[in-house]
């Protein structure tokens, strides 16, 4: 069987649409609504939690016939903890500025359901690479959703993308206002909501 | 799934102290090698705090040596105590006012041998957070020349704008002192300040939606230029 056979594919693409963790399975908002106020924090954001949540996945699936089930959850636990630990520790050694407007929501990746989630759910049951394919997959679903509102919330609320001006001084002049709501977290509960419907709207998914 | 292990309660045991053995050492070999790097961030965070308001560093987007290197010739630090005079054995960088308020770090800035500017450190509470930032006092001692705030957790968006540079660059050139040579500080007003608003050299425009925020800069810049006032009347001659 290959690496990337069409079964594996699925692992890698379900979450990116049809079950987006983020938009499908609502999971992760408060680090979604925390972190999306520029993209630059955003795609930070997005990098840790890709990492943290596809070698959690290895890693537990590795152990996953070993593991006592009475507390399995206490070793996933430990496992995602350190990794989360150790983004945070690499972030403040080679990324200073940004860790330091992250602040607490490195460290929150922990309580990140979507991570304990896929461990639970996914690794737990399945070879390491499906598991790292799901946990890449799970990552990029929801960095996709955090990018598309932190794109959203930086222009709005800002009238810069990357920290650059986009919106030019002469719109300012004409009475042009930067949306506060937009950097507040209101702002990202609206466009959460907004892509939810749009996106619900393309696959007809319907909650129970 | 075969072979799934029999699961005995020292088995069970085992597995979690090894599990933490394993996370431990990482962890712990990871914040060693690691810290070195981390202390030179705060410190080049620290120290490019205490340029930008001297004025001698304009943006970040220089190399960390030339910062240590700047700070390194360009800024004498001493400190004094709150009656003024100045504590030689202590070094201002490890001071902590947490646990010796009485003990007061000044960044002075030094264009050959004249002192041409003073930065002192001070942070209070604000609304959500203990605001830490930097004061930077042209030689006269009564001009601001600079104010920042670095390290925060207001609301973004709301109070986090005292760290912009449209709010702190309003600082610039207001003065501390009345006519008299009192101490007034530099109040945050609510709101815009009005066109014909009486002692606007002692004001600066405020931030709608963070009139707490601000109430609480106000209250613990005052009390950190109080504070200093011993010392600064030394530096003024004693006249002003």
């Amino acid at each position: 069987m290959s690496l990337l056979s069409k079964k594996n594919m699925v692992f890698l693409k379900d979450p990116l649409m049809d079950n987006n963790p983020i938009s499908t399975q609502v999971l992760g908002i408060c680090s979604a609504l925390a972190v999306t106020v520029q993209l630059q924090t955003a795609i930070v954001m997005s990098i840790a939690v890709i990492s943290v949540i596809s070698i959690s996945n290895v890693l537990i699936s590795l152990i996953r016939n070993k593991v006592p089930s009475n507390i399995r959850i206490i070793i996933e636990l430990a496992i995602i903890a350190s990794l989360v630990i150790l983004v945070d520790q690499v972030l403040k050694a080679f990324l200073y500025d940004i860790s330091k407007q992250l602040s607490v929501f490195v460290g929150l990746i922990i309580t990140n359901c979507i991570v304990l989630g896929r461990a639970e759910a996914f690794a737990l049951q399945n070879k390491p690479w499906p598991s790292f394919l799901d946990g890449v997959g799970n990552g990029l679903g929801y960095s996709m959703i955090l990018i598309v509102v932190a794109f959203g919330r930086e222009l709005l609320g800002s009238g810069t993308l990357f920290g650059f001006q986009v919106i030019p001084d002469a719109a300012y002049t004409a009475g042009y206002q930067n949306m506060g709501l937009m950097v507040l977290a209101p702002g990202a509960f609206i466009l959460l909501g907004l892509i939810i419907w749009v996106q619900r709207t393309i696959t007809g998914t319907v909650a129970d | 799934m075969a072979n799934k292990p029999r699961i005995t309660k020292a088995y069970t045991l085992g597995f979690a102290a090894a599990v933490t053995m394993v996370c431990s050492v990482l962890l712990a070999s990871a914040a060693t090698l690691l810290k070195e790097r981390q202390d030179q961030n705060i410190q080049l965070d620290i120290k490019y705090n205490i340029l930008s308001v001297l004025g001698l560093v304009e943006s970040k987007d220089v190399e960390a040596q030339i910062i240590f290197d700047l700070y390194d010739d360009n800024v004498k630090t001493f400190v004094v105590d709150v009656e003024g005079n100045k504590v030689n054995d202590r070094k201002a960088e490890e001071i902590d006012p947490k646990t010796e308020p009485d003990l007061l770090p000044v960044y002075a800035r030094q264009d050959g041998e004249v002192i041409t500017a003073y930065c002192i450190p001070t942070q209070g509470k604000a609304l959500w957070s203990t605001v830490k930032g930097y004061i930077a006092l042209e030689q006269d001692l009564n001009t601001i020349k600079g104010i920042t705030f670095y390290s925060h957790g207001e609301t973004p968006g709301l109070g986090g704008e005292i760290d912009k540079e449209w709010f702190t660059s309003a600082f610039k050139g207001k003065t501390i002192l009345n006519k008299a040579g009192e101490i007034v500080s530099v109040e945050i007003v609510k709101g815009k300040m009005r066109s014909d608003e009486k002692n606007s050299e002692h004001k600066v425009d405020g931030i709608s939606g963070a009139t707490l925020t601000t109430k609480g800069l106000n209250e613990f810049i005052k009390s950190t230029l109080e504070k200093y006032e011993p010392f600064f009347k030394t530096r003024r001659g004693g006249t002003s």
